[in-house]
């Protein structure tokens, strides 16, 4: 008798305990459909929109620290890989455009921005830390997740770009 | 018997009561979190400001932790 409430009791606990971790996509995942207006410009533009192209997605906001770090990186990757099919789109999870422009004229951006503000995109992604990269192929197909941003992150994350667009495995 | 159920079952009312309160907040709302006046010891000038007189107040560098040594030339 005890031990039949106690098991119903763990069972309730769990249920209604702190929120289980929804686990982030993970490499050979399709990317979720996701779509956003560009920060710049009234139009919406959505992931499917660069089908066919390598997209570098990156989550920021303008109160992430490392993000500014990142932003340098992204800016040389996209001069130097955009003709070979890179695609970099920034998506700003900022609560108003205003806090991204501030932002963004400290930390200039030469890749697309897009403003999600309701959050749509990173709950598809289920983001795990800010900020978060997906490389996503030109099937769709996400190939490489990266959370969180250092300088020595750097020829890494350029190598696993590279090798996805060269079409690698 | 009887009685341990009792408190056994007002415990785990009172626990669930309790971590129903608990939420995790996503990465990409954590922006007012990220504010400087949630940091632990808000806010940070005033922080510096009383660290500053407290040290003063103590009569040494750096009387809050280690630091300068007792030569007074610090």
């Amino acid at each position: 008798m005890t031990l039949k409430f106690a098991r119903a009791a763990l069972v309730a606990l769990a249920a209604i305990g702190p929120a289980p971790v929804a686990w982030s996509l993970a490499s050979g995942d399709n990317a979720p459909a996701c779509s956003a207006q560009l920060l710049d410009g009234a139009h919406t533009v959505s992931l499917a929109d660069y089908r066919g192209k390598v997209v570098y997605l990156d989550f920021w906001a303008s109160w992430c620290a490392p993000c500014r770090e990142s932003f340098p990186f992204m800016n040389e990757l996209q001069g130097d890989l955009g003709d070979k099919g890179l695609q970099i789109v920034g998506v700003s999870v900022d609560k108003t455009a205003e806090e991204a422009r501030r932002f963004l004229a400290r930390y200039p951006a030469k890749f697309t921005i897009v403003l999600d503000t309701a959050g749509a995109c990173p709950s598809a992604f289920r983001l795990e830390g800010m900020p978060s990269s997906y490389i996503i192929d030109r099937a769709g197909v996400v190939r490489a997740v990266h959370v969180g941003f250092r300088d020595s992150d750097r020829t890494e994350l350029r190598r696993k770009v590279m090798e996805i667009l060269n079409g690698g495995k | 018997m009887r009685r341990t159920m009792v408190l056994a079952r007002g415990a785990t009312l009172l626990l669930m009561a309790v971590l129903s309160g608990c939420s995790t907040v996503p990465p990409w709302e954590r922006g007012t979190l990220a504010k400087p006046v949630m940091s632990v010891d808000p806010p940070p000038q005033e922080q510096q400001q009383k660290l500053r007189t407290y040290s003063a107040k103590e009569g040494g560098a750096a009387a809050t932790g280690v630091g300068g040594g007792g030569c007074g030339c610090n």
